[in-house]
């Protein structure tokens, strides 16, 4: 039981994590139309940032530094790059923030080498926050979800409550109407982008010390943020938050979990022997296979719902 | 329904078969050798993904996973006929890899061609990630990290090859590459490559004619993943091994840059890419870490100012030449490739010497151009910094005068005759 609930604590941190970088790619993609490739390279990047300044200026700082500068850069991106490549089509798009992640991932290796970097937790947030009968739920990890919860509450807050946010969502579905009315759409553009890019900066902030800060963590984040994305719906906020728990949960749990199939094979009697046919297959422990869970139920998603748990039919 | 040979097509296929056959003899060394190999078997690859991309309209991150299955298969069949269990020619094992491909390109081609657009793209990625992870999962048929090697002189001789030599297979890698070349250029005449056009530019309008858009973006995509198979054969007989990089994400990158760079909208444009991306891939690696910088610089600056790639900069040309006012463009053309030198030049400068500085364990002492420096001296900074910040000044001022020349001379060839395209 115990077991179960740390898990399931950790699952919901991390999903809230994975949530942090779906939202900014949702609301980037349902205001553009652009899927921004380089999504999770700008979660490396506020990595990095938040270690070159923990180095310099400590944690705490780093905490509103690294999004801050991340956010500006993803502004320039838009403005300079995006926008360029915008008349040539949402393919174009795509391909140019494609071209991007593969700018980023070698720019940091040509700034701090190809080996992680040592990105610790602050010594006050290191340590255990409780524990269920003997097992440990670490502080940093309710950190993280403290952050994440934070960070939802202060986007929904932005664009129900105040003036630009309003702009916003009437540009996701209005834009031609918006701009009639006298708004610099384009910069409202510019605008989400940077703050897409920002979140998934600060996810890597909070991110690059629980984990590990090396080149490639966009890499390995990036697939499972567009996993999320298409098995949540594309372009559903609400969607991409049910698949980010969803991935978040099943990550954790298959990680520690030794299941076979052949075991589940002998409770109806059939003992699997190295003879019976796809014997390797049936002898895999779920932790093996936990890398591929997260693929699989898209594929499976994908078969029995293409359109995605929350998403619209595609026109 | 005939493909019309004109004049241009049999000197274009000509062209391409006699540069095919002569190039190992004009161009010598084992090193350009082995990169021409690589060339061939790469257009065979960047070909197979722009039957997607190009001229089905799909965008696919993927594409790795069939050329990579392909040659996973096709490496199982050769070590088969080195045991003695099967009788096959060697020189026949691209198809095995080619039918492993479709075989896979059916399954996965299912599931990722109900969706158009990005979504597609996406599945596309996840496809590949699953494949990747689970090739690592089962090495009993994958080999694990180590992959599966083999010997492709085990065989034995049909009609005197034996693939020892790295010329034959050359020759094997051109041979095949001209057929799939055929192959892929007569499949856009057909009515199902029409349809992948049709399917690519107006799904709507194709599905009122009464064609199923998702059946024939299937059906493109199992032909495509076939000849991505066939390439991944060939790449298994040349290499003697193949391991589970050849399934990854990366590879999938690659052939998109390699096609994206020659040109989608032209058939002949990712022969010229793949060229272009060996190139960079094989030759420039050798001289550079930064080598993938240089190459996503390169990408992104193709994807902003030239999405037609290598090939319309090229096609764009054609009518220009035919009424003989080339001359007119050439001065600014040239100011232009002068102002990107000095541009390239202080990149590249900058570049190297960031890497020298970032990497301890190199000498910061560095010999670039002919010039030997301290990486961390100030002079050599400035001196890159001034050449980077002259160079990318000189190619504003020159771009805007090859736009202006461009201008004049289109206005001259618009009323007269609108030149047709390649």
């Amino acid at each position: 039981m115990d077991f179960v609930l740390v898990q399931l604590l950790n699952g919901i941190s991390y999903g809230l994590l994975l949530f942090m970088l779906a939202s900014g790619l949702t609301l980037v993609f349902s205001l553009m139309g652009v899927l921004n490739f380089a999504h999770a390279s700008f979660y490396m990047l506020g990595a990095y940032f938040a270690y070159q300044a923990s180095v310099l200026v400590g944690f705490w700082p780093a905490l509103v530094i690294a999004p801050l500068a991340a956010a500006g850069l993803g502004m320039l991106v838009e403005r300079f790059g995006l926008r360029r490549a915008h008349p040539h089509g949402h393919v174009a798009e795509l391909l140019f923030t494609f071209g991007l992640a593969y700018l980023v991932e070698e720019a940091v290796h040509l700034i701090w080498g190809r080996s992680a970097v040592n990105y610790k937790i602050p010594p006050e947030l290191d340590g255990p926050l409780f524990s269920i009968m003997g097992t440990q739920f670490p502080v940093y990890r309710g950190f993280m979800a403290l952050i994440a919860v934070a960070m939802l509450v202060s986007i929904w807050l932005v664009l129900t409550r105040t003036r630009i946010g309003l702009v916003i969502t009437a540009a996701l579905t209005h834009p031609g109407t918006v701009e009639a009315l006298g708004h610099n759409v384009p910069r409202v553009f510019m605008l989400v982008f940077g703050g897409g890019v920002g979140l998934a900066a600060l996810a890597g902030v909070v991110g690059g010390n629980a984990f590990v800060t090396d080149p490639g963590m966009a890499a390995a984040l990036g697939p499972i943020i567009f996993v999320i994305v298409v098995t949540g719906g594309m372009g559903s906020l609400a969607g991409a938050f049910y698949a980010s728990l969803i991935i978040g949960c099943l990550v954790t749990f298959s990680v520690a979990l030794d299941w076979r199939l052949a075991d589940l094979f002998a409770r109806f009697g059939l003992a699997v022997t190295p003879q019976t046919p796809l014997a390797t297959l049936w002898n895999i422990k779920l932790s093996q296979a936990a890398p591929t869970l997260p693929y699989l139920l898209m594929v499976l998603m994908l078969i029995l719902r293409p359109r995605g748990l929350m998403g619209t039919r595609e026109g | 329904m005939g493909v019309p040979m004109t004049r241009g097509r049999w000197a274009t296929w000509g062209g391409a078969a006699l540069a095919l056959a002569l190039a190992p003899q004009v161009i010598s060394g084992g090193f350009a050798l082995t990169l021409m190999t690589q060339m061939a078997i790469m257009i065979i690859f960047a070909l197979s993904y722009n039957m997607l991309l190009g001229q089905g309209g799909m965008l696919s991150f993927g594409h790795a996973v069939y050329s990579g299955l392909g040659a996973y298969f096709a490496v199982h069949a050769l070590n088969l006929v080195a045991k003695g269990a099967i009788g096959y020619p060697v020189s026949l094992l691209p198809l095995v890899g080619g039918l492993a491909g479709a075989l896979f390109g059916a399954l996965f081609g299912w599931v990722s061609t109900r969706r158009a657009g990005t979504t597609f793209a996406m599945i596309s990625l996840g496809i590949v990630e699953l494949v990747y992870a689970m090739v690592l999962m089962l090495p009993g048929f994958f080999g694990g990290e180590g992959g599966i090697s083999t010997n492709r002189t085990a065989g034995g001789a049909h009609l005197g090859v034996t693939l020892g030599p790295a010329i034959q297979v050359y020759y094997l890698a051109a041979a095949w590459c001209f057929a799939s070349m055929i192959a892929m250029f007569a499949l856009t005449q057909t009515p199902l490559g029409r349809m992948a056009n049709a399917v690519r530019d107006n799904p709507e309008r194709a599905e009122f004619v009464g064609y199923d858009t998702q059946h024939v973006r299937f059906l493109q995509f199992v032909l495509s993943a076939f000849f991505a198979g066939v390439s991944g054969a060939l790449s298994c007989i040349n290499y003697e091994i193949v391991t589970a990089e050849n399934v990854s994400a990366v590879r999938s990158g690659g052939v998109l840059v390699a096609a994206f760079i020659g040109g989608t909208p032209f058939f002949f444009g990712p022969v010229i890419g793949a060229i272009v991306y060996v190139f960079f891939v094989g030759a420039l690696s050798g001289f550079s870490q930064a080598w993938l910088l240089y190459l996503g610089l390169f990408f992104v600056v193709m994807v902003l100012y030239a999405p037609g790639g290598i090939a319309s900069l090229i096609a764009m040309q054609f009518p220009v030449i035919r009424s003989g006012r080339l001359r007119e463009l050439l001065p600014s053309y040239l100011a232009a490739a002068g102002a990107a030198a000095v541009a390239i030049l202080g990149l590249v400068g900058v570049v190297e010497m960031i890497y020298r500085v970032s990497d301890a364990s190199l000498s910061p002492q560095m010999t670039l151009f002919g010039l030997t420096f301290h990486a961390r001296a100030a002079a050599p900074w400035i001196g890159f910094g001034l050449t980077l910040a002259a160079g990318l000044a000189l190619l504003r001022g020159a771009s805007r005068r090859v736009s202006a020349r461009w201008r004049a001379v289109q206005a001259v060839l618009g009323g007269a005759a609108p030149g047709r395209r390649a």
